[in-house]
């Protein structure tokens, strides 16, 4: 369907992840009539254009309301339908948040929910818009896996994968046009394992998303100057690979996780959970990523800077530990 | 005819005496005030099979007056969806079926309610996918007029009417009252009719304790094409037992001995 290869993988970089969302959906609807695409009138949006008008039959625009989105997109996964929902990550998770805890949650409808522009994608259209919390949210609701792609070719992997993945999905995008490239060509991925990018050390850097492109480079920097770090991405931030958490006793000191979320709730409280569960003290947590507060809004890159989320910020955030 | 009344007789008997039993409160008004509604639509609307729940040819029913349950699981047990056995856990702890509906296909529940105004979504979304498939099946939603003060519900009723289903029919429970009294916010200065109908539903008004009533309506809301229908069932919250109608104390209350020998009472001399 795609050749996964180098070209690609720029084209795409520069077209952003919400529009390869849409034409990732478009590709699969073209084999796959099952699919159904909805979203709350952010269809374009998503990269919807061309696919609501070559397959209209599959796709809805239920309108600006992001409760309906939910429950109609989890009848129609009900009726087996193969059910992408679309919509700004915060009217995802907290506008309809209350459908997406009894659909979603408490009846495991298997809807696959794509929380577009998350993070601080949406730049000067500011904290309304931005996804802070919904990671937060999400993992406190039972039986929702969470998804947060690095690139547009992990986004691919993850779209694929959720429709052979049983129960319901939050895909949570991040970055914008482009977003740095982690993976350059086709690879294994495993919807619950992480993938470790550069093997774990005393101190292991622990992203996902966007910013996870951002500490990438940051790492092979300070490696090219010799210093010793490993990278992991932790595309699944629910359920988290525990095999990854149980390998950090003894190999690992300080972990130190960047995120465009909030740092309470997020994939850094995630990494804390799960050594607590495993009863693993050994190894030190340093959750970077937005304080109690919400940020000052600007263009994405003013933000991660001001927060230290670029690839600036994170390499001396990492030298302050080295 | 009788048996019809009898039927609705009998459901209301299983309400209050499960209530009872169970010795804790129940939302009685709204699971009495259903009653000939759930009687008429398991009597002679919906296609089911009493032998399973999850027949591929059935109609799919959503209570989204999810706290009215009782009365549901009544009506489930006096058509023979549910045994006299499972009816009997109501309420004990670790059952299937407590005081909101949990989505149990076996049991005939297809979704988990009680938080109110989504029942229309959801059914929407069946409805939908029973249409793409081409499956000549039918979605009825439950609500109750409380219910449809949450905004949610009139995002749903919009779409219905836009994208034209015609196999979704909406039935409001219209008893006027709600957990704090009387339900004015879609009724005062406006009409919950002339509401429906400026959203692109066929509305039908009814006595919701007519069988007669209720049965027309049905037949008409199976009829309609091209636009989903909505019946307006006018009932009295509590209906069955004197001193519960349209008596707002019986929202939410319990059946001690002495109100229950007092209905007992009331309905002997009734026969």
């Amino acid at each position: 369907m795609f050749d996964l290869d180098e070209k690609l993988a720029r084209g795409w970089s520069r077209m952003g992840p919400r529009a390869v969302y849409g034409q990732i959906l478009y590709e699969l609807a073209k084999t796959n009539p099952n699919i159904m695409a909805l979203s709350a009138d952010l269809g374009r949006s998503s990269g919807l254009d061309r696919f609501s008008k070559e397959f209209p039959d599959q796709f809805l625009n239920v309108g600006i309301a992001e409760q309906n989105l939910i429950g109609i997109s989890s009848g129609l996964a009900r009726m087996e339908f193969d059910v992408f929902a679309s919509t700004f990550a915060p009217f995802a998770s907290l506008r309809a948040g209350e459908q997406v805890r009894m659909n979603m949650g408490y009846m495991q409808e298997p809807v696959r929910l794509v929380g577009l522009a998350s993070g601080f994608a949406l730049g000067f259209l500011g904290n309304s818009h931005y996804g802070i919390e919904d990671v937060a949210v999400l993992r406190s609701i039972p039986g929702i896996a969470i998804v947060s792609p690095a690139d547009c070719f992990e986004l691919y992997k993850c779209i694929v994968a959720s429709l052979d993945y049983p129960g319901p999905i939050y895909i949570r995008l991040t970055g914008g046009v482009n977003m740095p490239v982690v993976y350059h060509a086709d690879y294994e991925f495993d919807i619950l394992k992480v993938d470790v990018l550069s093997e774990i050390s005393d101190i292991t850097v622990v992203s996902a998303g966007a910013t996870l492109g951002f500490a990438k480079v940051a790492v092979e920097e300070l490696k090219d100057e010799g210093a010793q770090i490993g990278l992991v991405n932790v595309h699944t931030i629910k359920p988290i690979d525990n095999d990854f958490i149980s390998k950090l006793e003894g190999k690992c000191t300080k972990i130190v996780v960047f995120e465009e979320h909030t740092i309470i709730g997020g994939l850094g409280s995630a990494i804390i959970d799960a050594l607590d569960e495993a009863k693993i003290r050994s190894v030190e947590v340093i959750r970077c990523g937005v304080n109690d507060e919400y940020p000052k809004a600007g263009d994405y890159n003013y933000v991660l800077s001001t927060l230290g989320l670029d690839t600036v910020g994170i390499k001396t955030k990492l030298c302050g530990l080295l | 005819m009788l048996e019809y009344l009898v039927r609705s007789k009998s459901i209301r008997k299983k309400i209050v005496t499960k209530a009872y039993e169970c010795g804790e409160s129940s939302h009685l008004g709204g699971a009495l005030s259903m009653v000939d509604v759930l009687c008429v639509l398991y009597e002679s609307v919906l296609q089911y099979d009493v032998n399973n729940p999850q027949s591929e040819d059935r109609d799919i029913f959503i209570l989204s007056k999810g706290h009215c349950v009782l009365g549901w699981y009544a009506a489930l047990n006096e058509f023979g969806l549910m045994t006299d056995c499972v009816f009997d856990t109501f309420q004990i702890n670790g059952s299937h079926l407590i005081a909101h509906p949990v989505k149990n296909l076996s049991l005939g529940i297809e979704s988990s309610n009680g938080s109110l105004g989504q029942g229309l979504s959801f059914g929407l979304g069946m409805a939908l996918g029973l249409k793409k498939k081409l499956q000549d099946r039918s979605v009825y939603v439950l609500m109750g007029d409380g219910e449809c003060n949450e905004g949610a519900v009139w995002e749903a009723a919009a779409t219905a009417s836009e994208i034209e289903l015609s196999n979704l029919t909406a039935i409001v429970d219209v008893n006027n009252l709600r957990n704090d009294g009387s339900n004015l916010t879609y009724q005062k200065n406006k009409s919950l009719s002339a509401i429906w109908s400026a959203f692109g539903w066929n509305v039908i008004e009814v006595d919701g304790h007519s069988h007669v009533e209720l049965q027309d309506a049905f037949d008409a809301a199976k009829n309609e094409n091209g636009i989903p229908t909505v019946i307006l069932a006018n009932t009295v919250k509590g209906c069955g037992v004197s001193f519960m109608e349209a008596n707002n104390e019986w929202h939410h209350n319990r059946i001690t001995s002495s109100v229950y020998a007092r209905i007992l009472e009331e309905w002997r001399s009734d026969v």
